[in-house]
């Protein structure tokens, strides 16, 4: 392990370079995109004042740099991302990057908690599957993961409101905590806790489906191998074979398949965001589809653009600790 | 994935689709050829159940100018009509009188008209960037796949929300939308399926009878890929269709149609008192939706049998 250190630093430099093009054709297309929404800055100014002279839009194109060659403005809107600056919101009165940022937590703890419940349950659900694999217990769960599968997030959202929060009344209808409450300590945490339940459950129900399915077939084919077979000759439980022998291989394409959905995840985080009034980065993108204010709609396509590929990074990295067979070239 | 067994038992010499020769002589190969495939489909239950579901779907679809003739925005019930409380309306009617029912046979031709076009259009663009990428090769396959990458790197429904917002929401702003961000998945299959089939025996022969790269790109491997793209391109129609579904909810869908999210979307103003107006038309999109991923398995299970 202490001999990889060091690969493992090289291997973290060498794609952070190779996301480099990446990032780069994204930030042009984000341009690009920029350039073809229907008004520009000075609209949105003028339609906020609520009038304009053309003088005065005129004076406001010049000031934004509007009226120079397009090379020129893309050189300019590349120089602002170095600096961090991403333009200002004249809807939301705040500079982009900062609304972003804002947003950012609320959106990462919503998806890792709904990545972590997906990945524990499915990987329990596929186990026992696997282990009955064909029998009845196998068949009726995949016909329930089925349906997991083909649920739009959205819509199980808004059942599950119906169902924990106006029926019930176990768990609140939306929001991130109650409003003008000062919250600390273990019972500050439970509420936030009891906030999460319904977004997370709602995101992580189409991953538990996919996640148990890929543990199903993973467990079956190592099952099948024939280190499993000399677990089990040399007289190793059931349940050792199953975590120490099993398990541990099987596993290894689950995680991979895991940093890929994180695209999707923070796609669906989107949704539900907007179902939940949850402040993340997908309701700051509805927030910004509303208002038609699309600097601030292109900054989150960024932005979550640059967190996948930063998270697709830090998976590579934990397999490679994971796993010591990754060649780390 | 492929069924390998195809090129392998016809004649190298001859690079005919074998598609066609070997159904000809099942005693062969029992699995091979495009009847007995079907014939294994119909042996599983659940893709003949979501076939089943399906079609109730589509003829619902088609029957909707016949049946709600006056159309989805047709005012003329008691509001918030409860499903089951009069005859005339099974599915109750919404805030304004509007029959759901109606609605949910008119949003199931906005839906299947979406999934099909946009799975068709991002089927296309997938197999053609892919082949050419996979069987060329050297530095098209390297720019490719780069632009793979890149189309792969941001949330794929982020992506799609800024590009409807951009291009004004509109049934066709939709469903190329759609197909911009799904393509890449077909891409990447393809591309796989063409760089393993291209080193194949049939590919040798067709080269050296001098045949060109189109007629052996189109002609001799992709239909050997087929299987693999059928069976994406039914779970492609499922995405599709959560995808519009979830873009009409949020006010991104067309603005002048009835569609199950918009309906789903419209409801949730009553979700604490009518709930049904949310719950019906979302009942719509899974059933739907399950079925295309229950032909999908029947058709993997029936096209690829080794994939199990």
């Amino acid at each position: 392990m202490q001999g990889r250190l060091p690969d493992i630093a090289r291997l973290i430099v060498r794609s952070a370079f190779h996301a480099v093009p990446t990032i780069l054709v994204i930030l042009v297309a984000n341009f690009f995109l920029l350039r073809l929404a229907p008004g520009d800055a000075a609209d949105v100014i003028a339609a906020e004042s609520g009038f304009a002279t053309d003088e005065m839009m005129e004076g406001l194109r010049s000031r934004f740099g509007l009226d120079l060659p397009i090379l020129e403005q893309l050189q300019n809107y590349l120089g602002h991302i170095l600096r961090f600056d991403l333009g200002y919101s004249a809807r939301f009165n705040t500079p982009v990057i900062d609304l972003i940022l804002q947003r950012v937590p609320g959106t990462l703890i919503l998806m890792l908690s709904a990545m972590a419940i997906s990945l524990m349950i499915g990987i329990a659900v596929g186990t026992f599957q696997a282990t009955f694999a064909g029998r009845w217990p196998d068949r009726v769960i995949a016909v329930v993961t089925q349906l997991f599968y083909s649920l739009p997030g959205f819509w199980i959202g808004l059942m599950l409101i119906v169902f924990f929060a106006v029926r019930l009344r176990w768990l609140p209808t939306g929001g991130s905590g109650p409003i003008g409450v000062e919250l600390s300590g273990l019972s500050g945490l439970l509420i936030r806790l009891k906030y999460m339940v319904l977004p997370a459950t709602s995101l992580a129900l189409f991953y538990v489906a996919v996640y148990a399915r890929l543990t199903r077939a993973s467990v079956i084919e190592a099952k099948a191998q024939d280190y499993v077979r000399t677990a089990r000759a040399k007289g190793l439980s059931q349940f050792k074979v199953m975590t120490g022998h099993v398990l541990r291989n099987a596993l290894l394409p689950v995680t991979t398949l895991a940093g890929i959905h994180l695209g999707g995840l923070l796609g669906g985080a989107v949704v539900i965001e907007t179902v939940y009034a949850w402040p993340g980065l997908g309701r700051l993108a509805y927030e910004a589809v509303m208002a038609r204010d699309f600097s601030v709609l292109l900054g989150v396509l960024l932005l979550s653009s640059i967190v996948v590929i930063a998270v697709n990074l830090l998976v590579d990295v934990i397999q490679a600790f994971i796993d010591p067979r990754i060649e780390l070239k | 994935m492929i069924d390998e067994a195809r090129p392998d038992a016809s004649p190298a010499i001859a690079p005919t689709p074998p598609a066609g020769a070997q159904a000809a002589d099942p005693a062969a190969d029992p699995r091979s050829g495009r009847q007995s495939a079907w014939r294994i489909f119909l042996r599983n239950p659940a893709g003949v159940a979501g076939l089943l579901i399906l079609l109730i779907m589509a003829g619902l679809a088609l029957a909707a100018p016949y049946v709600y003739a006056e159309g989805p925005l047709a005012m003329g019930a008691m509001p918030f009509i409860w499903p089951g409380e009069g005859l005339a309306y099974p599915l109750g009617t919404d805030a304004l009188g509007r029959d759901v029912a109606a609605g949910v046979a008119w949003g199931a031709r906005v839906t299947m008209l979406v999934g099909l076009s946009a799975t068709f259009f991002g089927v296309s663009a997938g197999v053609i960037i892919g082949a050419v990428a996979g069987y060329f090769g050297g530095r098209a396959d390297m720019m490719l796949s780069k632009l793979i990458e890149f189309f792969q790197t941001p949330p794929s429904f982020v992506l799609l929300m800024v590009v409807v917002a951009i291009a004004q929401p509109s049934v066709s702003s939709i469903i190329l939308a759609i197909a911009l961000v799904t393509w890449p998945t077909v891409a990447r299959l393809v591309r796989a399926e063409f760089r393993s089939l291209r080193e194949k025996d049939f590919v040798l022969a067709a080269r050296s009878l001098g045949f060109g790269h189109a007629r052996i790109i189109f002609g001799e491997i992709l239909p050997n890929a087929l299987p693999a793209i059928i069976v994406t391109a039914s779970l492609l129609v499922a995405q599709s269709i959560l995808m519009e579904s979830a873009l009409s909810f949020m006010s991104l869908g067309d603005p002048n149609l009835v569609t199950w999210g918009s309906m789903i979307g419209s409801g949730r103003e009553h979700l604490f008192t009518a709930w049904f107006l949310s719950a019906v038309p979302g009942v719509a999109i899974v059933l739907t939706v399950l079925s295309l991923n229950l032909i999908g398995d029947g058709l993997n299970d029936a096209l690829n049998p080794r994939s199990e």
